[in-house]
């Protein structure tokens, strides 16, 4: 009996068929990053990868296209997914030739989260980094009287939170 | 420039440990005592595991045979492995599993921070990005550790017992051999018996907060990172770690 097929990746669809190629170097890196800025996190959707400081760098080498991403966190899981939108999202584009280069020096922080990032996560009801280490107000309510329930959360990005007023539980995006 | 052996052997000591460290957290998915610790101990193996793709993968490179991290971790055997023996010790009760993991993390923040200044850039670049994630394990660690060694009658008297039962594995950190010493002389790694100091400072520091008693004997387990001696508890996890690339060689999915 042959083997099912794997379930499918979030958010990846086949790429259409018949995308004219474009000229190797005839599109500026300060375009392929608002292409990139439509692909969303795998794991936050409602921000995307550019908003989230791994796109280290774009630029042509001779007719490919590098595309520095810098990981999150060393073991995060979505980073293989993340690689497979950013193909897939470029060969829509008409980009053929892309080298995907892992670039971990320096490393990420959460100080790359964009504001438009951080404005998205709070209104999806995530907390968003802060340098005292702690969220600043509940994402639902707004009160600041909150308490940690865990420091490890769904994702290794996330720790977990809960608002003393609200009482709602809720994610915070851990500061590194 | 170092030799090639003894940087291959100093990053596969680097790979071993957070893989075997992983893989023993990770024993714990699905049985933890409560849902965030349980989701805790997971995050802490996804980083530890994360770390040895890193370190393996460059060790690979380093030995030139077109051997990748995942064929480091699943097709060797016992004697191979450079682990320390603290890493491959079960994982018993909680409070036994955060005890070695208090012990762990204290030793492994000191070594990535000297190492994030090492001459070699890959391992500088690999190293100053896991210190970050390294830290946050070893607050998390030792606030368990002082939580439950100053806590109820039960906790402190099973978090002693697994301090006197893991201290004698805690000394091999610190031991320096050849390969430790050629790799400092090159600034490649720092000699472990230099974070002997900053480490005692550390965790006597918890486990006073802890109300626990440090253990006065100085007799140490060695064997584990020379690959000399490991203890029976090594094959036995790689029997389980490995079972699938040993049962169907190049599986892929």
């Amino acid at each position: 009996m042959p083997r099912p097929q794997p379930a499918p990746v979030p958010g990846l669809v086949e790429p259409p068929d018949n995308v004219p190629a474009i000229e190797p170097g005839s599109v500026l890196p300060a375009t392929i990053m608002q292409w990139l800025d439509a692909v969303p996190d795998p794991e936050i959707p409602v921000i995307s990868i550019v908003d989230l400081g791994i796109i280290r760098g774009v630029s042509w080498r001779g007719r490919s296209l590098v595309v520095k991403v810098t990981p999150t966190y060393t073991g995060c899981p979505a980073t293989r997914v993340i690689n497979d939108l950013i193909r897939q999202a470029l060969t829509t584009k008409g980009v053929n030739d892309i080298r995907l280069e892992r670039q971990i020096s320096p490393p990420w922080t959460t100080d790359w989260i964009s504001a438009k990032g951080r404005a998205a996560l709070e209104r999806y009801g995530i907390a968003p980094p802060q340098a005292s280490g702690g969220p600043r107000r509940c994402p639902h309510c707004g009160a600041t009287a909150l308490e940690q329930v865990s420091p490890f959360g769904s994702t290794p990005c996330k720790a977990q939170w809960r608002c003393l007023s609200c009482l709602e539980p809720f994610d915070y995006f851990k500061c590194i | 420039m170092a030799e090639p052996d003894a940087l291959f052997d100093c990053l596969c000591r680097l790979g071993d440990n957070t893989l075997i460290l992983g893989h023993r957290l990770s024993e714990w998915c699905g049985h933890a005592p409560v849902l965030e610790e349980d989701i805790a101990l997971a995050n802490t193996a996804l980083d530890l595991i994360g770390l040895t793709q890193l370190w393996l993968g460059y060790a690979g490179e380093i030995e030139g045979k077109g051997r990748s991290a995942d064929d480091l971790a699943m097709l060797r055997d016992v004697w191979d492995f450079r682990n320390l023996l603290l890493v491959e010790q079960p994982n018993r009760d909680f409070g036994h599993t955060m005890m070695r993991q208090c012990l762990f993390d204290q030793f492994h923040v000191l070594q990535l921070n000297a190492l994030s200044q090492s001459r070699d850039a890959t391992i500088a670049g690999i190293a100053a990005k896991a210190a970050k994630e390294a830290a946050y394990h070893a607050s998390r660690s030792a606030s368990v550790v002082i939580a439950l060694g100053d806590g109820t009658e039960e906790s402190h008297h099973r978090m002693q017992s697994a301090l006197d039962r893991l201290w004698p594995y805690a000394a091999e950190m610190f031991e320096s051999d050849a390969i430790d010493q050629a790799m400092a002389k090159a600034g490649i790694a720092p000699d472990p018996a230099t974070l002997k100091q900053p480490f005692d400072a550390a965790i006597n520091a918890i486990l006073a907060d802890a109300t626990l008693r440090r253990p006065a004997g100085d007799f140490a387990h060695t064997g584990g990172k020379s690959g000399f001696r490991h203890s029976e508890h090594l094959g036995h996890l790689l029997t389980q770690m490995q079972w699938l690339q040993r049962a169907y060689p190049k599986a892929a999915w």
